[in-house]
């Protein structure tokens, strides 16, 4: 499908087998067959007025401003065909408005009827600037306009979500939105409604506001619309008609610096584009990138930037007053000096390190060749959740090193015949992963599995089959699946997706790994956070060299020794302690120290224990972004540069390199990336990173290689007992953490928060009566064990097995792990809480 | 070289001293400039007060010193600068770069940028060049509120722009003695 299609000797255009051969404005091209006449022509640099077409959604022919002249065999065609829904044909004979007068006027009257309810409203629209109508209008229309009477208006603008805003009068009707919402999310939105001149886009409650503007948050069912996709039908909309509440009246696209980026929100490393203005970000945009994201990204990526500009950025190093106790300003050299005297004198017993999981590929490596050289210690750990050493072994064992050419892709899941996601809620933890198991499920018949706790939207989405599972007994019902499932898993290219949440299940990533072996599915890691893959990569953990290499391994060590420019067995040999090893040893005071960046203590196991720990510990040093529960217990807080504002990588889920540039440059203290900290602060301890720019620690990790000689057994553990009821309120825990709850980088976004899902706690029916609740009613959870607070949410009655109840990992109710200190398979407490107000 | 042509040289001289003289004594004896002087700009109000710019930014756009900085703010029922959705929220005209050019006069949609002839834009301070919106907009004239306030010629946007001249002679009788007129090219 080349334009240089190869010619034979007689100079002929030669025609593979499934393409065809027509003629555009009088140049012959050789095409696929089924591609579309606008396709085809955009390739030969031909461009046709659109609007409704796009190359992810499928033809509507909505708008008709892409009419051409087509002939086939001889015959011209007796009207205008559009061209966004003609496939091409052998032997046609196509002008476009470049060489038909009738092509050119055909447009040109679509455009002015298009215009003839369009208001003046230019100046004061965001899409101003950079509005296919407009440019189109000016390029494919005519100059004056012959209607006269008076143009339709409605109230405007209506807000249909929090963050999108919807004006009809603007509105060209070509569907973009309505089919993105059905095709592409899955979410019911707005639709085409009325007929003849009064049709419009909007909701069952829009259409009833004619004159008085308000609230039109309903989708057509009624429902609230909380689609994590939305924000996609800002960038698609080829006219003002769908606009984005956080970016409304903010810049016009000439006052944008615009810089290709890469979403920092998960693991899927999404291409997106920051535009600024003066030093700060308007806005962000997906970028088109086919392999990874399409043209989409989810709301997250797109709207979650406000905590860059948060009011409570660390922007100057600070050092606490052994006196006062408290933190004062000071300056980089003292603060430095500081924590360089503090972290080799806590040295001697020890000092542990809580990297990050949303680090940058160079961050992780420089924490972890920190670690090495200038605290002398394998007491590394980038998992700031729950987390366990079966995991360990599995992600040395099936994950470290794979890439999207040897592992699975976004592309073999599109092309999988059947995927099954383990621990995964694939539109929560990674929604660009959902959008592909959907599409896949639309387009190549992907049959989907779940095995979860209930069917939750994205199961019915992806059109898939719930394996139902009781939290924790998961690694069972792999080992019994249904004989027809394992049959689809057996099929060459069928998939395995494990997420995060199998670390809470002693035995699943066994029973995950026996899976793939014995059904030779291919096996995917999905974690929620950005760096957790680069951060494995660069082997910020307790047996993990960065590289692929293990601890233990000698010559591994002596290879890195070389590398590094050591001295013979300068690198520790003892395998480290992993997260909670370390938390624990230094709530018992066996740490001297703690060097922390960037983790949450309420994302950690056990919170409790995380605060005592930092508490305990002789020296804490802090690199952060913004101000927490840590910098409030830390002896050094260094500030650092949110993803925005450095340049770096992020190893995706599929272990693709996505590097970025820096999209937003400040003048503040917060400049420097964690690498160039580490680094000053290791010379300050006599050693030396090489990592004082993000390049120079890619120029350093390319220098050491990858070896990819640590190996694991696939692990095998065995599960464990299942902790049994004893009364009748109790129940087993099932959890997960919702894309939208609040998170850290949600910061300040009103209008992304708006659009999180409605928070429930979920159950049976059998159980809540059990438990003597109602639908609707707030259910009161606590932890089974003694201690712990609790967390009140509404009763929604789903089809969870009995005994189990759901309830989302955060959100403004309440945090599960930070105030119940459970998580995913533990038991629960369930009673009344009185009906909701 | 001839004898006489130091004195010729001085010809032109003791000719001058008898013809008007053109210098003028600025700033004491202050002239008006011709009335379509580009002087220093004026954004412009509604007869109620509202103003008329809508924060479009096409003056910035137009500009070809990028002198200007605009942006744009929402309108809401509370708080109302002027008729319609959006409003100028920040605006800058940087006096160091503006050539008086008046392209960003044609650009604008609303006839809220004009331009006044006052000319005396000069300082010793590069931050005192930069006017802001406090320093552009016109004064209240009698009849004028202080934005923000609601719209109170008409019930929509529409009323003030295709009604304008009308609401204010409504509203303002016995208008058109003082500053108002200075707007050029009205
Ligand atoms: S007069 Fe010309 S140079 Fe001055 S602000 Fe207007 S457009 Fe810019
Ligand atoms: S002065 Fe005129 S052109 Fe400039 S932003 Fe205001 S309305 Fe737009
Ligand atoms: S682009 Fe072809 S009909 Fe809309």
């Amino acid at each position: 499908m080349t334009l240089a299609a190869d010619r034979n000797h007689e100079g002929e255009l030669e025609v593979p087998e499934g393409y065809v051969k027509l003629t555009i404005d009088g140049l012959e091209v050789v095409a696929p067959q089924g591609e579309l006449i606008i396709r085809t022509a955009e390739r030969l640099g031909i461009q046709v007025p659109r609007f409704c077409d796009h190359p992810l959604l499928d033809p509507a022919g909505a708008c008709r401003q892409c009419l051409v002249e087509v002939e086939m065999g001889g015959r011209p065609m007796p009207k205008p065909q559009a061209s966004c829904t003609v496939p091409v044909a052998d032997g046609m004979v196509v002008k476009t408005q470049h060489t038909s007068p009738v092509a050119d006027k055909a447009q040109q009257g679509v455009m002015e009827l298009l215009l003839i309810n369009h208001p003046l409203d230019c100046p004061i629209c965001d899409k101003g600037g950079e509005c296919p109508l407009q440019n189109q209008a000016m390029s494919n229309g005519r100059a004056e306009s012959r209607f006269v009477d008076t143009k339709r208006t409605f109230p405007k603008p209506l807000p249909i979500s929090s963050q999108v805003l919807l004006d009809r009068e603007r509105c060209v009707l070509c569907q973009r939105c309505t089919r993105f919402s059905n095709e592409i999310a899955g979410d019911p939105f707005i639709e085409l409604l009325e007929r003849g001149a009064g049709q419009q886009i909007g909701t069952s409650a829009t259409a009833a506001i004619a004159d008085e503007a308000e609230s039109a948050a309903n989708t057509i069912e009624g429902k609230p619309f909380q689609s994590y996709f939305s924000g996609n039908t800002i960038q698609i909309c080829p006219v003002g008609a769908l606009t984005s509440a956080a970016y409304r009246f903010r810049s016009r696209p000439f006052d944008l610096v615009s810089t290709p980026s890469i979403c920092e929100g998960c693991s899927s490393g999404c291409a997106e584009r920051v535009d600024t203005r003066r030093g700060k970000i308007m806005r962000k945009l997906a970028s088109n990138d086919p392999e990874v994201n399409e043209e989409w990204i989810c709301d997250k990526g797109r709207f979650s930037f406000p905590y860059v500009a948060a009011a409570d950025r660390v922007l100057r190093p600070q050092v606490r007053n052994a006196e006062t106790g408290k933190l004062e300003d000071a300056s980089w050299t003292e603060a430095l000096r500081v924590a360089a005297e503090g972290l080799t004198a806590a040295r001697e017993r020890g000092v542990g390190v809580l990297a990050s999981g949303r680090s940058t590929l160079e961050d992780a490596y420089a924490y972890s060749k920190f670690a090495r050289i200038a605290l002398r210690t394998n007491d590394i750990d980038f998992r700031a959740r729950a987390h366990s050493a079966e995991e360990l072994d599995f992600l040395t064992a099936k994950v470290l090193g794979t890439n999207p050419e040897t592992g699975v892709s976004f592309a073999s899941i599109e092309q999988a015949p059947a995927v099954l996601c383990v621990a995964l809620e694939p539109e929560d933890e990674s929604p660009i992963v959902f959008l592909r198991l959907r599409k896949a499920a639309r387009k190549s018949g992907t049959k989907v599995f779940h095995l979860a706790s209930w069917t939750s939207p994205a199961v019915t989405k992806t059109f898939g089959t719930l394996l139902p599972a009781v939290p924790g007994e998961e690694p069972k019902e792999l080992d019994h699946l249904d004989s027809a499932v394992r049959d689809q898993l057996s099929a060459p290219g069928a998939v395995l997706l494990v997420g995060e949440r199998a670390a809470e299940v002693p035995g699943l990533y066994s029973a995950v790994a026996r899976l793939a072996e014995s059904t030779g599915a291919k096996l995917a890691w999905i974690p929620r956070r950005a760096g957790e893959r680069g951060a494995l990569e660069a082997g910020a953990l307790p047996t993990l060299l960065p590289g692929g290499r293990a601890v233990a391994d000698a010559a591994a060590r002596t290879e890195l020794e070389t590398a590094w420019g050591l001295e013979a067995g300068a690198l520790p040999t003892e395998q480290g302690k992993d997260t909670a090893d370390i938390l624990r040893a230094a709530a018992d005071g066996e740490l001297g120290g703690l060097l922390v960046g960037g983790v949450d203590p309420d994302d950690l196991p056990d919170p409790a224990l995380a605060r005592t720990a930092l508490r305990s510990a002789g020296f804490v040093v802090s690199l952060e972004v913004r101000h927490s529960a840590v910098t409030e217990l830390a002896d050094v807080v260094l500030p650092v540069a949110a993803a925005p504002e450095k340049d770096g990588s992020f190893v995706n889920w599929e272990g693709r390199h996505r590097p970025f540039e820096i999209a937003l440059h400040r003048s503040d203290g917060a400049t420097l990336p964690d690498c160039r900290v580490l680094d000053t602060l290791a010379i300050e301890m006599d050693a030396d990173l090489f990592t004082q720019t993000p390049k120079a620690a890619t120029e350093d990790l390319l220098r050491i290689g990858y070896a990819g000689t640590a190996v694991a057994a696939a692990p095998n553990a065995q599960p464990s007992e299942q902790p049994t009821r004893s009364k009748p309120n109790q129940a087993v825990l099932a959890t997960w953490r919702e894309l939208l709850d609040g998170g850290s980088l949600q910061a300040d976004e009103p209008a992304l928060a708006g659009t999180a899902r409605t928070r429930c706690v979920r159950m049976s029916a059998n159980t809540a009566t059990e438990a003597g609740l109602r639908k609707g009613e707030l259910a009161v959870l606590s932890a089974a064990v003694d201690g712990g607070g609790e967390v009140r949410l509404p009763v929604e009655i789903a089809d969870l097995p009995d005994g189990v109840v759901w309830a989302p990992g955060g959100g403004e109710f309440g945090k599960i792990r930070r105030d119940l200190g459970v998580g995913h398979g533990s038991l629960v407490v369930l009673r009344g809480g009185g009906s909701q107000a | 070289m001839g004898m006489f042509d130091p004195i010729k040289g001085f010809g032109v001289t003791f000719s001058t001293m008898f013809k008007k003289t053109v210098t003028e004594q600025y700033p004491e004896d202050f002239r008006a400039t011709a009335p379509r002087y580009h002087g220093r700009h004026q954004l412009n109000r509604h007869p109620d007060g509202l103003e008329k710019c809508v924060g479009c930014e096409l003056c910035a756009w137009a500009c070809p010193a990028d002198a200007i900085f605009v942006e744009g703010g929402d309108n809401t029922e509370d708080e109302r600068y002027s008729p319609g959705e959006r409003y100028g929220k920040d605006y800058q005209i940087n006096y160091l770069r503006c050539i008086g050019c008046g392209l960003c006069i044609e650009a604008c949609p609303t006839r809220s940028l004009t331009m006044v002839n006052f000319y005396e834009l000069a300082d010793d301070d590069r931050q005192r060049l930069i006017y802001t919106k406090e320093d552009l907009l016109a004064p209240l004239l009698p009849g004028m509120e202080q934005p923000p306030h609601p719209m109170r010629l008409g019930d929509n946007e529409q009323d003030y722009y295709t009604k304008g001249p009308q609401l204010a002679r409504e509203a303002l009788p016995a208008s058109g003695q003082s500053g108002q007129s200075k707007e050029a090219g009205q």
